[in-house]
């Protein structure tokens, strides 16, 4: 068994900002990885971050932005908390070396963002994430911070309380992926959840391979309600055979779209008449598509993203990294010719129910970055924005896990915040099949740190065995059940009847999977079992996030619907909630906070 | 996998799955067979169209070794024959053979756009990021797909990287300002030039392709090698960190088996998926070395 104060679980931008936070409070710190850090996903972020740094623009700026950004889905305390913090959060890592593009006189540089209302988003190149990864992840080296690279966690060490809200969470399960060894990691302070997306529950997306959504699952089985999960954000660029990601940063820099008749749609279909290529995400997402079903798609599929007026040398100077992806991963000189897009899973601005300072309401249970839900982006994230939020909202789980003294947060979490529940009809049951010891947590009486974190431990040694032991099917085939139905029925546009059909399909896949079997025998490298730990997670994150796409009845951001083609204010302004509720899924509905102890936000209509 | 490749699969167990599928099919399904059945159907045209992609696949050898499984204990190579399409990488074709033919086969792989570098490889004899070689460019018919030479051989095409990131390590590979401005909101300045000077140094992925083809790195285990030099060259000419810290990394790079030992075969310079002039840095430092060498004398 291994001990520290503090265990950070994942070691992209937000575990490594929150490992860097706790050791600076002194905490014995460790992160554990089911990559090396370098590896994770926050590397492939391209475009930038924001950050109010300039005369004429401030935090008040930005927060307004946010907020109208995510279609009043967001919460204000989580809100005016991040665009507080950011500036503070952007100049740290420049004092680590942060690579950034700079002005004449040697500031930082900022360009203009979708949905941004000052050209606040700071870059390095259009490999922005790249650098944050590594000046990170080289000042964990600096600190000496312990690293447990290609360990999997497979589960939390949670106490079985029957109310989630008092149940405490002591620490981790990791599989040792070299040597196929399981271990306890006992957490004296905190865990903190830091595993990044799920966009492996797509089969187009921008997201690695590796992610997976473990976080979410995990936190969620454990007995923290998910939160918005059908908020799933839509990239309006990305390469049409792979989904590589094609950055915002393009038409932050002056990049036209057009359709098949070389109009400019975005105002020439009057999709935004202000800001055309820069309007939010959604936006821009539904009117390429919107051009496809009207027939003026290219080849049916995509839309052409064409920067070549820009200039060889602008393009060189900001954009390199984007003709390198267009040549390698679609055959496209992007100083030749416009490059192939189409909307593509990116992220989800749902996840793990959090508050201003990470934590989760279960005790000692923490969740930054992409896995977690604040709810900082509401119903739409903009770009730029989630850079800032990886640093921001790590850095204050890492303090609070570690004990810093921090404000108490305004934001409830749990059962407790409960307004109404759900009254969606729904066409199948959810939740667990033949619930498995790791589906139900309250199964007696067991409260102590140390013997949950052995219970845990032997529960997860006994799946690996079984895993390995019995005969079934590959999991590959119930993933891409998974994805197929999920692209086909659960995308940017959404109707009832295929919301329905989803999940069942989902219903069919969790089925099946209780077939699933490894077929590879190996304690070494056994990357066979890792995905069929990982396709659970899937499945898990798939069904939470159909969930909230059918009991949201209207369309909010990210969310269309087909049969509620208006924004209901007086009804929803609230926000999906999901309790596994030991296997048997419980919606239901708590508030969004447009007040904060600084601000009150009016909704108002979005348009750009 | 996209729909007509499973189409195009004609494993038993397939049939087998299909054949348990429910008898009631929903709407959904519905669709997706008819979106499958379309889908084939352009498949089928492009194929008329071009007679010479006519069922096109390509195979792959791919090395197999596994310490603690019978009859993978002696290293041996498995052929694997996948349909190929355009644009097909060589990790995708990796992924296809995993997933249709063996789930042990083994490979480290995530973000699939060259920039974890999780997936250098030692393709048709060099070294190269699966993910970013398009199997068009390969001129052999057969693709032969190895781990990275000179590295331990854990399984399949995972290597041991420890050694890399020991290396990398050995030459304190952060940011470590002589002094920083006093208020907490305000940046360093960095002129461009500068930014520009470091830039491409800046890349580096960690996937090892370099350190995999020096000569000199698989000869002496204690070469700092390729990466780890390239990110002493990344801060060492960082205007930012103020001139006592390069000394002290002029000072780091200069040992026995550091800079000196480059012979400046530009092997590493060949096979930087990231296209970093890594030979050049090298050079650069040794200048810088001396130099600094001079000036204390």
């Amino acid at each position: 068994m291994y001990e520290h104060d503090v265990i950070v679980v994942g070691a992209g931008g937000a575990g490594l900002r929150a490992a860097i936070a706790a050791h600076e409070e002194g905490a014995d710190v460790a992160l554990v990885t089911k990559l090396h850090p370098v590896r994770s996903h926050t590397g492939a972020a391209e475009g930038g971050i924001n950050a109010a740094l300039r005369e004429g623009d401030d935090w008040e700026l930005h927060a307004y932005d946010t907020m109208k950004g995510s279609d009043y889905l967001g919460d204000a305390p989580a809100i005016d908390t991040f665009a507080q913090d950011a500036p503070e959060e952007v100049i740290q890592i420049e004092h680590w070396g942060m690579p950034f593009s700079r002005e004449d006189d040697g500031t930082v540089s900022q360009r203009p963002f979708g949905g941004m209302s000052f050209p606040r988003t700071t870059y390095a190149g259009a490999e922005t994430g790249h650098h944050l990864l590594h000046t990170m992840y080289e000042q964990v080296v600096k600190r000496g911070i312990e690293v447990y690279d290609e360990w999997y966690v497979t589960n939390l060490a949670v106490t079985d309380h029957d109310d989630p809200e008092d149940r405490q969470c002591h620490g981790v399960v990791g599989y040792e992926i070299a040597t196929g060894n399981v271990e306890g990691f006992w957490a004296k302070n905190g865990v903190i959840l830091a595993t990044g997306g799920l966009g492996q529950a797509f089969d187009h997306t921008t997201n690695a391979v590796a992610n997976t959504g473990d976080g979410c699952a995990m936190a969620y089985r454990a007995g923290v309600p998910m939160e918005d999960m059908e908020m799933i954000q839509f990239h309006p660029t990305t390469l049409p055979s792979t989904g590589v990601l094609i950055s915002e940063g393009v038409r932050g820099e002056g990049g036209i779209l057009y359709n098949d008749e070389e109009e400019r749609f975005m105002f020439e279909h009057g999709y935004a008449n202000n800001d055309g290529e820069l309007a939010s995400r959604d936006v821009v997402s539904r009117a390429e598509l919107d051009e496809v079903n009207a027939g003026r798609g290219i080849e049916d599929e995509y839309v052409d993203l064409d920067m070549r007026h820009l200039g060889e040398e602008r393009i060189l100077d900001r954009l390199e990294n984007i003709l390198h992806l267009a040549e390698d991963f679609e055959g496209v000189d992007g100083l030749d010719e416009p490059m192939p897009v189409k909307p593509g899973q990116h992220y989800a601005m749902g996840g793990i129910e959090t508050d201003e300072n990470g934590e989760t309401c279960i005790q000692g249970l923490y969740a930054a970055g992409e896995t977690a839900c604040v709810s900082l982006h509401g119903a739409n994230r903009l770009g730029g924005n989630a850079l800032p939020e990886l640093l921001v909202f790590g850095a204050r789980a890492g303090h609070h896990a570690a004990g810093k003294d921090m404000k108490v947060a305004e934001i409830q979490t749990g059962l407790s915040a409960k307004s109404e529940d759900s009254d969606v009809a729904l066409p199948t049951e959810p939740g667990a099949v033949d619930a498995t010891p790791e589906d139900a947590t309250a199964d007696g009486a067991m409260v102590e740190p140390k013997e949950t974190l052995e219970h845990t431990v032997e529960q997860e040694r006994d799946r690996v065995e079984t895993l390995l032991a019995e005969d079934g099917i590959n999991h590959a085939e119930v993933r891409s059940n998974v994805q197929e139905t999920m692209t086909e029925n659960v995308n940017v546009f959404r109707e009832e009847s295929a919301l329905e059909d989803a999940l069942r399909d989902l219903r069919r896949a969790r089925e099946r999977y209780t077939d699933v079997a490894v077929a590879d025998p190996s304690r070494t490298y056994n990357t066979d079992l890792i995905h069929t730990m990982e396709t659970r997670n899937i499945l898990d994150v798939a069904e939470a996030i159909t969930l909230g796409a059918l009991a949201r009845e209207e369309f909010r951001g990210a969310h269309w619907r087909k049969e509620f083609q208006e924004r209901r204010d007086e009804d929803w302004i609230k926000h999906t909630m999901l309790a596994w509720n030991d296997g048997s899924p419980e919606l239901y509905y708590k508030p969004v906070l447009l007040e904060s102890e600084w601000k009150e936000y009016e909704p108002k209509e979005r348009s750009y | 996998m996209s729909t007509i490749e499973q189409e195009t699969e004609t494993e038993p167990e397939e049939s087998t799955d299909e054949s348990a599928e429910p008898a009631v099919e929903s709407p959904g399904e519905r669709r997706r067979a008819q979106k499958r059945e379309r889908a084939r159907q352009q498949e089928a045209e492009r194929v008329e169209e071009s007679t010479s992609e006519d069922e096109e696949t390509i195979t792959l050898k791919v090395f197999r070794y596994d310490p603690e499984v019978e009859g993978k204990e002696e290293p041996r190579f498995d052929d694997f024959t996948v349909p190929f399409h355009k644009g097909m990488t060589v990790l995708d074709a990796l992924i296809y053979s995993r997933d249709h033919y063996d789930s042990s086969l083994t490979f480290r792989h995530s973000c699939r756009q060259a920039v974890c570098g999780s997936d250098a490889l030692f393709i048709n004899g060099s070294q190269r990021l699966a993910c970013k070689t398009q199997i068009a460019d390969l001129d052999a018919g057969t693709i032969r797909i190895e781990p990275l030479p000179h590295q331990e051989v854990v399984k399949d095409l995972v290597v041991d990287m420890e050694h890399f990131y020991d290396q990398m390590e050995a030459v304190e590979p952060y940011f470590d300002p002589d002094e920083l401005p006093e208020d907490e909101l305000e940046e360093q300045r960095q002129d461009r030039e500068n930014r520009e000077k470091v830039k491409m140094s800046t890349r580096c992925i960690w996937c090892g392709a370099c350190m995999s083809s020096c000569n000199i790195a698989a000869g002496d285990n204690e070469y700092l090698g390729p990466a780890a030099i390239n990110k002493a060259y990344r801060f060492a000419m960082d205007e930012r960190e103020g001139e006592d810290r390069k000394q002290e990394r002029l000072r780091i790079i200069e040992q026995e088996h550091g800079v000196w030992r480059c012979q400046t075969q530009f092997s590493c310079t060949e096979v930087c998926p990231k296209d970093i002039p890594l030979t050049e840095h090298i050079q650069e430092l040794k200048r810088e070395a001396v130099k600094n060498n001079l000036k204390f004398w």
